[in-house]
This record gives C-alpha cells, sequence and structure tokens, in this order.
C-alpha cells in the first residue's frame, strides 16, 4: 500500500509532467505559426510587387509602310527592308495623333512614349511579309514603362472631378484660358490654397528644425550658416501665405505645386493660373480641343508635382488622350516570358535568364549525380575503412560548409584562366556549381546507402551475388529514393545560387536568348538569381515590379522542380 | 581450457573444420574449432549468447569476408577442398553453401524474383520456361508453392513472418546448394510456423547438409541428429545429439542443457 504521502508526490509529478508536454506542444504550435505567418508575408508582398509586372499596357497605331522609307532600293530584298527607317514611321504615327505638337522639347517628350527598340519588332515584322509595304497596318507595343506605370497609378495619385455650368475658350497672346460664368473653378482655387497652406506648413516645420540645430550648433559658422537656411523657408513660407490670404489677385500654380489639368472637348490644358473669382483658368493646351466651347469639363488632379516626377504633365495628357481614344490595352505581358533582358523595362523578360538556367543546371545535374552518387557508392560499399578515407570524409563534410563564392574563384582561376574555358558560359556555371553542390550529394547518398538494413545485403551475398552485385542489384535501387531527395536539394541550391557565378562572368547584360542546344553551353548566358540580382539594381522603377515578377518565376521553377522529385520519388520508392 | 568430445566416428564428413579461430580487431570471437560435420543430416550449433556459435556457422560460407575487421585462421574444408584458398572465389562457394538468416530477409521484390535471382545471376537456366521449373520445384520443396502459386507477382514482403522465412529457404535452394546454414532461422516466428519450419528442415535433411545455430535445446533435440555445444569461443562438446542431450560428458554441457545457466 502506497502512502498517502507518497501518492500526492506522485501525482504532482504526474500534473508537472503533463503540464510540460503541454507547454511543448504550445511552442511547437507558436513556431509552426510563426512560421507560416512569415512565409505569407514573404509571398505576400513579392506577389502583390510582381502582380504589376505579369500585365502590361500596349499601344495600337496605324503605321503607314511608306515604300520608299522601308525599303530603300525598291527590291523588297531583306538587306534593303533592313535599311529602311522604322522608328520614323512610328514617330510619323504618333505625331498624327498629336498634329499640333511642334516643338522640339515637346516632340522629345511625345516619343518618350515607346522605346525606339520596339521599331526592331517593326522591321522583322515587315520583312516576315515584305507584300505588306506600302499598306497601314495596325502595330501594338509595349507603352513606355513611365506611362506604364502611370497608368498603373504608380507615379502620381490622381483624382478626377466633373465640372459643369457651360465654359468657353479663348485665347489671348499665345495663352489660353477657359471662362465658367458661374465660377466653377472655385473648388480647384480652395483645393490649390489647400495646397499652398500645406506647403506653407511643411516649409514652417522645416524653418523650426532648422532653427533648433542652429541653436544646438557649437560652431559658429555653420549655426550661422543653418541660421541662414531657415531664415529662406521662413520667407518661402510667407509667400505662401500671402498667397492664400490674398483674395484679390490670381493664383499661380507652379511645378512645385501638385498639377491640375482640365480636360475639355477632347483637349487637355495645364493651368497654371487661376482667377480669384474662380471664373477663369489659363495655362497652356498640351492637347488641342475640338471646339472652342463645352457643356462640361473635368479636373484631373494630380498628386505628385510635375517637379516631382520623370513623366511630364504633357506626357500624362498624351496618355490620356491615347487611352480616351481607345488605343491603349492592358494585356497580360507577354514580353516577360519571351524576351531576353533589355535595358527598357517594358522590353525585358525573363527566357534568357531561364535558358540559362536550364542549361547550367543540366551541366550541373550531369557532372554532380553521376561522380556525386558513384563517388558515395565507392566510399560507402567498397573503400577500406582507414585513415585515407576517414581524412577524405572529413574533407567532403568540410567543402559543404565552404561559402560558395570560393567555388566561383576557384571556377575563374582553373577553369578560365587555366584550362580557357569561355566566360559567361553556362558550361563553366554548371560546373562550378557542380563542384559546389558534390558534397551535399555525396553526404546524402551516403546516409541514403546507410540506411538500406544490412539483411538485404547478407541475403544478396548469401544466395551468392557479388558486392557489385548485391549494391547494384538490391542496396542501389532501395537508396535511389533517398539519393534523388539528396540530389534534388543539391540541385535547388544550385539553382538558387548567385555568388559564384559572379565570379565567373554570368552577371553580364545578355539581350539574346542563348540556344536550348549543346552550342548554347559556351554561349553567354545569365540565370535566374542573376538576373533577378540584376534588375533589383535597374535603375528605371519598373524593374522593381518586374525583379518581383522573376522571384516569382524562379519560385515556380523550384517548386515544379522540387514537385518533380516528389513524384519520382513515389514512382521508385519500394518498401521493405 | 577446451576439452572437445569428438565423435571420431564420422567419415567422409561434408564440411570439416580444423582448428578454426576467428578474431575480430584484437578481439578473439573463436579459436581452435575443430568439427567434422556429415552429409544428408541436421547439425545444431547451441550455446549460450556470444558463444560463437553463429560466427563459427558464417566461417563456412565466408561470410566473415565482408566485415572489415574479422581474421579467419584454421582450415575449412567442403568435400575435402579447402575453402579459405585464394583460388576459390566467394560468390561461387556462397552459391554451393546457401544461407537462412535470423529475420527472415526477402528481397522488397516480387516472390517470383526472389527465388529467380540466385538462378539469374548464376546462369542457372537457361530460358523462361527453366526459370519457372526452378522457381516451382524450389517453392514446393521449401512447402510454400500451394499458399503462393497464384501470386507469385505479389512482393516477398506481403507474406506472413513463417511464409518468408520458407521463402528465404526457397530462395537458398533455388541456387542448388550442397550445403544450407541456419541462423537461428525461427527466433523471429511464432510456434505454429516454428513447427512448419522444423518440418522443412526434417524433409531437406535428405538431400542436404544442414548446419542450424539455435537457442532453443528442444529445437535442437527435434530437428537435429548431430549436435555441437559452444561456450565462450570454445567447442565444449561434438557428438550425436542424443548423446550429447542424454549423457553429457562435460559438467559445462550438462549445466546448459538443464537449464542453470544460459
Amino acid at each position: 500500500m502506497i502512502s498517502a504521502d507518497r501518492q500526492s508526490a506522485v501525482q504532482k509529478r504526474l500534473l508537472k509532467r503533463y503540464r510540460d508536454e503541454a507547454r511543448f506542444r504550445a511552442f511547437g504550435i507558436a513556431a509552426i505559426v510563426f512560421a507560416l505567418a512569415m512565409l505569407a508575408l514573404l509571398i505576400g508582398s513579392i506577389g502583390s510587387q510582381a502582380i504589376s509586372a505579369f500585365s502590361v499596357n500596349e499601344l495600337t497605331l496605324q503605321v503607314t509602310l511608306d515604300a520608299e522609307r522601308v525599303d530603300p532600293d525598291g527590291d523588297r530584298s531583306p538587306e534593303s527592308l533592313r535599311r529602311g527607317s522604322y522608328n520614323g514611321l512610328l514617330q510619323d504615327a504618333l505625331r498624327a495623333q498629336f498634329p499640333d505638337v511642334t516643338d522640339r522639347a515637346q516632340l522629345r517628350d511625345l516619343f518618350g512614349l515607346y522605346t525606339p527598340l520596339v521599331a526592331a519588332r517593326l522591321l522583322n515584322q515587315v520583312a516576315d511579309h515584305p507584300q505588306s509595304v506600302g499598306q497601314t497596318i495596325d502595330f501594338t507595343f509595349p507603352i513606355s514603362d513611365h506611362a506604364d506605370l502611370y497608368l498603373k497609378g504608380q507615379i502620381t495619385g490622381s483624382d478626377s472631378a466633373s465640372l459643369s455650368g457651360g465654359f468657353t475658350i479663348a485665347r489671348q497672346d499665345g495663352r489660353a484660358m477657359i471662362v465658367s460664368e458661374t465660377g466653377a473653378f472655385a473648388t480647384v482655387l480652395d483645393a490649390v490654397r489647400a495646397d499652398l497652406d500645406l506647403r506653407a506648413d511643411a516649409l514652417e516645420a522645416r524653418a523650426a528644425r532648422y532653427e533648433t540645430r542652429s541653436e544646438a550648433a557649437g560652431d559658429a559658422a555653420r549655426s550661422e550658416q543653418v541660421a541662414g537656411d531657415a531664415e529662406t523657408a521662413r520667407v518661402q513660407a510667407a509667400a505662401l501665405r500671402a498667397q492664400t490670404g490674398d483674395d484679390s489677385g490670381d493664383l499661380e500654380l507652379t511645378p512645385q505645386l501638385p498639377s491640375r489639368l482640365v480636360r475639355i472637348a477632347g483637349g487637355f490644358m495645364a493651368i497654371d493660373t487661376i482667377s480669384a473669382d474662380g471664373r477663369t483658368v489659363s495655362g497652356t493646351f498640351l492637347v488641342s480641343p475640338e471646339a472652342d466651347a463645352s457643356d462640361e469639363a473635368e479636373i484631373l488632379s494630380l498628386s505628385v508635382p510635375q517637379a516631382d516626377r520623370r513623366f511630364s504633365d504633357a506626357q500624362i495628357a498624351w496618355t490620356e488622350t491615347l487611352v480616351a481614344r481607345g488605343l491603349v490595352r492592358e494585356g497580360f505581358n507577354t514580353w516577360l516570358f519571351t524576351n531576353a533582358d533589355s535595358r527598357e523595362p517594358e522590353l525585358a523578360g525573363v527566357l534568357g535568364a531561364m535558358i540559362g538556367t536550364v542549361l547550367t543546371i543540366a551541366v550541373t545535374m550531369a557532372l554532380a549525380m553521376p561522380i556525386g552518387v558513384f563517388t558515395a557508392i565507392y566510399l560507402e560499399e567498397f573503400a577500406p575503412k582507414n585513415r585515407l578515407t576517414d581524412l577524405i570524409e572529413v574533407n567532403i563534410n568540410n567543402l559543404a560548409a565552404v561559402p560558395s563564392i570560393v567555388f566561383g574563384l576557384l571556377g575563374l582561376a582553373v577553369f578560365i584562366n587555366t584550362f580557357g574555358l569561355p566566360r559567361s558560359a553556362p558550361l563553366v556555371g554548371g560546373m562550378v556549381l557542380a563542384l559546389m553542390t558534390l558534397p551535399t550529394i555525396i553526404i546524402s547518398a551516403r546516409a541514403a546507402l546507410k540506411a538500406v538494413p544490412p539483411s538485404i545485403r547478407e541475403a544478396a551475398l548469401g544466395v551468392g551475388a557479388s558486392k557489385t552485385q548485391t549494391v547494384f542489384h538490391h542496396v542501389l535501387p532501395l537508396a535511389a529514393p533517398g539519393i534523388l531527395t539528396g540530389s534534388i536539394i543539391g540541385m535547388a541550391q544550385a539553382m538558387g545560387e548567385t555568388a559564384p557565378l559572379l565570379m565567373i562572368g554570368m552577371v553580364a547584360f545578355i539581350a539574346d536568348v542563348p540556344s536550348l542546344s549543346l552550342d548554347g553551353l559556351t554561349e553567354p548566358a545569365t540565370v535566374m538569381p542573376v538576373q533577378i540580382f540584376l534588375w533589383s539594381d535597374g535603375a528605371e522603377r519598373a524593374f522593381e515590379a518586374r525583379t518581383a515578377a522573376a522571384i516569382i518565376v524562379l519560385l515556380g521553377l523550384m517548386i515544379s522542380f522540387n514537385a518533380l522529385a516528389v513524384f519520382l520519388r513515389r514512382r521508385f520508392e519500394t518498401r521493405w | 581450457m577446451s576439452t572437445v568430445y569428438h565423435d571420431t566416428q564420422i567419415e567422409n564428413a561434408k564440411v570439416a573444420l580444423d582448428a578454426v579461430g576467428v578474431t575480430y580487431g584484437s578481439k578473439t570471437a573463436v579459436s581452435g574449432v575443430s568439427l567434422r560435420i556429415p552429409d544428408r543430416s541436421v547439425t545444431a550449433f547451441i550455446g549460450p549468447s556470444g558463444c560463437g556459435k553463429s560466427t563459427v556457422l558464417r566461417t563456412i560460407n565466408r561470410m566473415n569476408d565482408t566485415i572489415d575487421i574479422a581474421r579467419v585462421s584454421g582450415s575449412v574444408k567442403i568435400d575435402g577442398e579447402e575453402i579459405n584458398s585464394k583460388s576459390v572465389d566467394p560468390v561461387v562457394l556462397r552459391a554451393r553453401v546457401g544461407m537462412v538468416f535470423q529475420k527472415p530477409n526477402p528481397f522488397p521484390k516480387s516472390i517470383y524474383d526472389n527465388i529467380a535471382y540466385g538462378p539469374r545471376i548464376h546462369g542457372l537456366a537457361s530460358g523462361k520456361s527453366e526459370l519457372d521449373a526452378i522457381v516451382e520445384t524450389s517453392l514446393k520443396k521449401a512447402g510454400l508453392w500451394n499458399e503462393v502459386a497464384d501470386r507469385l507477382d505479389q512482393p516477398g514482403t506481403s507474406l506472413s513472418g513463417g511464409q518468408q522465412q520458407r521463402l528465404v529457404i526457397a530462395r537458398a535452394i533455388a541456387v542448388s546448394p550442397e550445403v544450407i546454414l541456419m541462423d537461428e532461422p525461427c527466433s523471429a516466428l511464432d510456434p505454429i510456423a516454428t513447427a512448419k519450419i522444423e518440418e522443412l528442415i526434417d524433409e531437406l535433411r535428405e538431400n542436404y547438409c544442414i548446419i542450424i545455430v539455435t537457442h532453443s535445446m528442444a529445437q535442437a533435440a527435434r530437428v537435429s541428429q548431430m549436435t555441437a555445444f559452444f561456450h565462450l569461443g570454445d567447442l565444449v562438446e561434438y557428438g550425436p545429439t542424443e548423446a550429447i542431450f542424454t549423457n553429457p560428458r562435460d559438467q559445462r554441457t550438462q549445466d546448459y542443457i538443464t537449464g542453470r545457466f544460459g
């Protein structure tokens, strides 16, 4: 009989055990939830950035393939067609949409709505169909990255409001005015005043900051300089306040203030002055109106001032007009999957990098898998156990921990400098990655071989199979799923590797899609992770979304690779 | 201190061991074992755990070769031919000396392939029909044919433990060995499966020289004609089973079979 004392001690101990177990489970669940939340955050943030890169706005223009300009020799030969002036045709097609744009600087802005690189596409199209020379065709091409970003709302916030009450357009000394007898522009006036006030507030806050800094500065000269800056800000703020406070004078909209465009009768005017009574706005017409009077007008407010963006009011007006004319369509961004890298984001694609990755990984697989697996088989099944093999084993384990960039240096020194293999080539990249993945494959393959029950070996040896027969008929098939898993992990690692490839020059800008063939192995190429690295550094803002899109593509490639591995594993797995 | 009581009556022994010793690294597992094992009979090796009976068994088909640190000394002859000589290929030897292990270890393949594997690698069958015949006779000899004839393409691992062990015996028979070594073949089986295997061993005795290591003295008494008792790496006593069990000459044998230790 257990004493009551002892019994309660046992009970206590039991309760503590349950508590420990419950706590451990709670920690485990918390860890999993945390990991899942992080994963969701990662995928969510990349996905939300990438989404805008998967669609693109395309412009369709009527291009007249004027025979004299397209085919200077007049014989429709490819050589002659290649000398044609296609960019000129595109420029003419765009000018035809906005005939009153004549100023040189304005024209440069207008032609900024597309990249001249698309002229090469027009050339190829004409070269493929020489019979189209002389005709007028519809040519569709991606609009410039800035216009695309504007249409996706990423350059400036825009807000439109309808005005009504009848408007007339008047011109005076090269300036245009829109007059509303009902004073419809009063709302605009208020909004601009609010903008001015905000700006004055910001300037005053800055002045206050400078003043405190000036007082705190120990150095007299520095203190004076900061005080001067503060003074300047105060004066600017005071000037703005004077404008808003003055109800009688006209308000001026500088490029430092959020722009306001008036859309009227199919035209666009950028406002630079608003009369104090809210009856008249004046400025310049960016797109000419089709009539001199209209019942309705629309005010387009652009929250980012023109001075702070690289897409001018005029370009916005043209883009909006092209959209209104039904010439711009948003569609799936096929360019992303059919083009190689480009300096122009709207033409940049991942196809080149994808093929580079396929070629590189093919080389890696062809080298690392057989060498790694056979090394593992030899070391595990045949090699004598002595100091030398111990040393080799320790070194293989150490190699798995060597930073990957070291393998890149090795590749540069040995494969490129000593053997004279080509730079930037998938062949060398694959060889370097094979070196890097070998330890992973060897270690996992050895573990898989070790896990095969010894009874199977004994059974095979017992019926008179030789050592080699035992290994290849019985042990290897049983270890294959494990070996495959390890190899795939190694390959996935290689697929995501950037550092060693930088060393061997696979970081170059390559605008051609490498050929998916043996020749492609020695042509310059780049791979997905390097492409992501390059784009993340891209100067154009549109590369941000493309970087995220490329990450999604790489993740997709990896997931399909792993899915294939799981499928193969299931397929060949034998249980014992 | 080994005092071996030999039955010297045995002439024309199938397997002859002379002063066999095995060391694992610096550790001596068995030493000075000399035995004459008759053909067409069952010889049982008994003794407490770790006494070296399995080690001796494994010298007969050179399975100790597969352990790096194992060293075998002395002479093992089958039909008067020294098997440890360099001219003997252990692979060929193992075809002549089949082995059945403690735990049933069928290959993770079909029943058919389990049996056919040996004949295939040794080239014993020249065609599909001949191979089919070998599979059938082997399974029949192992008493498994009736149970598996209609599902030869199913994995060998899907059979019950006792069936698996008979499958393994059939696999050993398929390469027409002369000697069959059994290392505690029933220790993982229930009494009914054990009874079947013992029956099978009794039948196989007519054609093969069978050597069986067993922990069960009852089993040794039931199936064997000759018994060898090992203790601490020495062969203590060897003779006809009846004599060993009814009239042991060594005190250690006496103690072991009466259950005083082991």
